[in-house]
């Protein structure tokens, strides 16, 4: 009897060995584990996660020159932009049998302004001979070339004949160039005119601007947590009214302050003149520019800068501070040497969930922001609903995503995703 | 807190000073308005030191003394400028006559440690006072909007009479238009209509998913944390364009399902992260008890477990509400004009600079907001008394 537990592997009480037993016991509280998160997993992956990778795609994709035109595009495959001439009989003959199509399905104009993007004019040339095309027969008719430079000269020149060959392919990395201020010429990527580029310009500033944004708060939100971690309980707990009363205001009715405070016939201007500090034909601008901006948006992201912050400097002991000055050190040492590498972990939380918030926003800019102080947000939100260059969109998205990705893989790194806290 | 240091009076040379620097300041903002600033910076720091060296030295009675400053300054000011003269002259008075005492009796030297130089305890008013600036720069913007809302003449600005006091030049009108106003009400109803919904998917979901994520062996969990925790990092406008792009693909672009869909993934994070924060506390054996006495998992769930964690829940909630009910981008874009919301209203309106019904909009929300907060505050402070986290 003995020998034989000794030897064989120990049973559970079904007289299955303990380990397996305990192997499927762990597998079940997997499983079921996994079954609860699965219908919200499901859910995000559908309405959040699934959006964010058709954008992906849309930044690449451009299936509308090979779809609109099929036959142009196989004869233009062997036409070499570089002699300068424009392309032999066959591809005429192949864009007047597609356009027929096209203009059938309507889809012409939608080519057109897509291909506009990337060259100015295409819209119009488009749509121009989408009209004339319809009396061409393809059966009878001899000189499509002449026809087609009859309908405009454009079609006998190089220009639109080399964007439709280097657009033909189904995915093109056009979109991601437009984003950088580059364009795909004949020989790989090439940067754009000087006064074209705007889209670098815009990313420094973005950049910039969140970085001015998160150095206020710090210098605004450092004193206030400090304040509100070492006064008494009850009284920390009354100011921190002060910092969630913001924090749970409606974005709307804040942006609306500071429409109200910041402009020319605004509070701050009314009682700068009342005070008789600014004269009253001289009110200052703060609205509409990039200070509008910075004030607007450090007012609302500090409370994100107080809270972690605060959450920190909780935990540090004040007995380390007065051990130091017993030990002869002044105050500022005191705190430089001791308290303040205490609180890094706190600036640091802070600062990058500040900085992640401020790079994408698009509420504020569009208000008090003016011309200057406007984000790349904006930007995006323009190509969507009004220039409707949706590939360019998604392309600039997919740069801002890529960088807020970064920061939010450092934040995990230093912070744990599991650790952000809300509401004090 | 307690009296740290033990206090005494201060002599003349210390106080008399200070209160006429102060005053200086005051005289110079006065003088300033009058456009006389230097005449205004003497007079003021000249007549404040006389007053403080009266109250303490030839009256020293403070409570007579101080009431007595404020009438006068109240009276001084209303001569000068009528009613707000009068306010400002009382703020003025009321704050002299403490300030003197204050610094005249010691009593700024209480609360803080015996040990610190005059400088350190210079450098400790000055930091409460930068902080209070601070605190000044939060709360104004939101306080501001209030009595503007109540504004009788269409300007986003005071107008004379409203500094006057005047009952004139207040009026609800705002507000009448806000009720009445069919665009406005149609936004409101939206919202109510869109938020509940997208807040009870999110809850749901969301608590479900908290309870499996808290199991002790999970796997893939950072990875899937991850992906939930996503829409609350993804920029609103990138999260905006691509619902966008793929709802109008599957045909829920502009449609209520759409943006109450696109709303409740918003809401997500936040009910994950309050609930599984509550849920660090709970104490898994309840769970097993409730098993072991024959109670099946639904049981379990409703009676045991739910009622421990439902103040997680339900602040997860008012954050999901609050997110969707404040959300502008993502309706923007993904809704049409048969879902405008309150904040696309309040949003269109800024952009056109229409009316000071957004104001009124505007108090509306601070109050509700206020109510909001106190309600997440009292529940997360009742559950850390159930988990025995904080003592009050």
């Amino acid at each position: 009897m003995s020998d034989q537990t000794t030897s064989g592997p120990v049973l559970a009480a079904d007289g299955t060995p303990l380990k397996r037993s305990l192997a499927r016991a762990l597998r079940l509280q997997k499983m079921r584990a996994l079954a609860l998160i699965a219908p919200l997993l499901l859910f995000v992956l559908i309405t959040f996660i699934a959006p964010i990778a058709d954008m992906l795609f849309r930044s690449v994709e451009n299936q509308i020159v090979s779809e609109t035109l099929p036959q142009t595009v196989v004869a233009l495959a062997d036409w070499d932009p570089t002699t300068g001439e424009a392309p032999d009989e066959a591809v005429y003959r192949a864009l007047a049998a597609d356009l027929k199509v096209a203009v059938e399905d309507k889809t012409h104009t939608r080519l057109g302004s897509r291909l506009n993007y990337e060259l100015t004019g295409a819209s119009s040339l488009f749509r121009k001979s989408g009209r004339k095309v319809k009396r061409m027969d393809l059966e009878s008719d001899t000189s499509f070339k002449e026809a087609f430079t009859d309908i405009d000269r454009k079609w006998g020149e190089v220009a639109i004949w080399e964007t439709i060959q280097t657009y033909s392919p189904k995915y093109t990395n056009g979109y991601f160039l437009n984003a950088v201020d580059m364009r795909k010429g004949p020989d790989g990527p090439e940067a754009r005119p000087e006064n074209q580029q705007i889209y670098m310009m815009l990313f420094g500033r973005t950049l910039f601007m969140s970085l001015v944004i998160t150095m206020s708060c710090i210098i605004l939100g450092y004193p206030v947590a400090w304040l509100l971690a070492n006064l008494p309980t009850r009284t920390s707990n009354l100011l921190m009214i002060l910092v969630l009363l913001p924090f749970w205001t409606s974005l709307l009715v804040r942006t609306s302050a500071w429409k109200v405070m910041l402009q020319q016939q605004g509070v701050i201007n009314d009682t700068l003149v009342w005070l008789g500090l600014v004269a009253d034909d001289a009110r200052l601008v703060m609205i509409n520019n990039q200070f509008g901006t910075i004030v607007a948006m450090t007012h609302i992201l500090l409370p994100f800068m107080i809270l972690p912050m605060y959450s920190v400097m909780q935990t540090i002991q004040p007995s380390y501070l007065r051990a130091a000055k017993s030990m002869g050190a002044t105050n500022w040492t005191a705190f430089w040497r001791v308290y303040f590498p205490q609180s890094v972990p706190g600036i640091g939380a802070g600062s990058i969930l500040v900085f992640i918030l401020s790079i994408g926003y698009y509420i504020t800019p569009e208000i008090v922001g003016g011309n200057t102080g406007t984000f790349i947000s904006n930007r995006i939100a323009y190509h969507i609903s009004s220039s409707l260059n949706w590939g360019l969109a998604a392309a600039l998205g997919a740069i801002l995503l890529a960088v807020v990705l970064l920061l939010y893989y450092v934040y995990d790194k230093i912070v744990g995703i599991d650790n952000v806290k809300l509401g004090g | 807190m307690a009296a740290l240091t033990p206090i005494s009076r201060t002599p003349v040379s210390f106080y008399v000073p200070v209160v006429a620097l102060t005053g200086a300041f005051a005289g110079l903002l006065v003088g300033t308005a009058q456009d006389n600033s230097l005449i205004g910076a003497v007079l003021g720091a000249a007549l404040m030191a006389a007053v403080a060296f009266l109250m303490t030295s030839v009256i020293g009675q403070e409570k007579a003394s101080r009431w007595g400053l404020t009438a006068l300054m109240l009276l001084a000011g209303f001569a000068i400028g009528g009613i707000p003269g009068a306010v400002i002259g009382a703020l003025f008075g009321w704050f002299f006559g403490w300030f003197t005492f204050w610094l005249f009796e010691g009593r700024y030297r209480a609360r803080i440690a015996p040990y610190l130089t005059p400088g350190q305890v210079l450098w400790h008013f000055a930091f409460r006072v930068i902080c209070g600036a601070i605190f000044v720069f939060l709360i104004t913007p939101i306080l501001v909007v209030i009595p503007l809302s109540f504004n009788a003449e269409n300007f986003f600005t005071f107008t004379p009479e409203m500094l006057r006091f005047d009952p004139a030049g207040y009026s609800l009108k705002h507000y009448e238009d806000f009720f009445t106003n069919s665009d406005w009400q149609n936004a409101l109803r939206n919202s109510l209509l869109i938020a509940p919904v997208a807040t009870f998917l999110s809850v749901s979901f969301g608590t479900l998913a908290a309870i499996g994520l808290s199991q002790p062996h999970v796997p893939f969990r950072r990875a899937i944390m991850a992906i939930l925790i996503s829409p609350m990092i993804v920029p609103l406008i990138i999260s905006a364009a691509g619902m966008y792009f793929f709802y109008s693909r599957i045909g829920l672009q502009g449609t209520y399902l759409g943006v109450v869909l696109a709303h409740a993934a918003l809401g997500i994070p936040f009910v994950i992260i309050t609930v599984t924060a509550t849920l660090v506390g709970f104490d898994r054996s309840l769970t097993r008890a409730a098993a072991n006495m024959g109670a099946n998992p639904v049981t379990t769930f409703f009676r045991v477990q739910m009622p421990l964690i439902l103040p997680g829940v339900i602040s997860g909630g008012l954050f999901a509400f609050i997110t969707s009910f404040d959300e502008v981008v993502v309706v923007l874009f993904v809704g049409s004009a048969g879902q405008k919301t309150l904040p696309w209203q309040m949003f269109t309106g800024l952009r056109e600079q229409i009316s000071p019904t957004i104001l009124a909009v505007a108090t509306i929300l601070v109050v509700v907001s206020i109510a909001l907060l106190t309600v997440v505050e009292l529940l997360r402070r009742r559950s850390e008394r159930l988990r025995g986290m904080s003592p009050g």
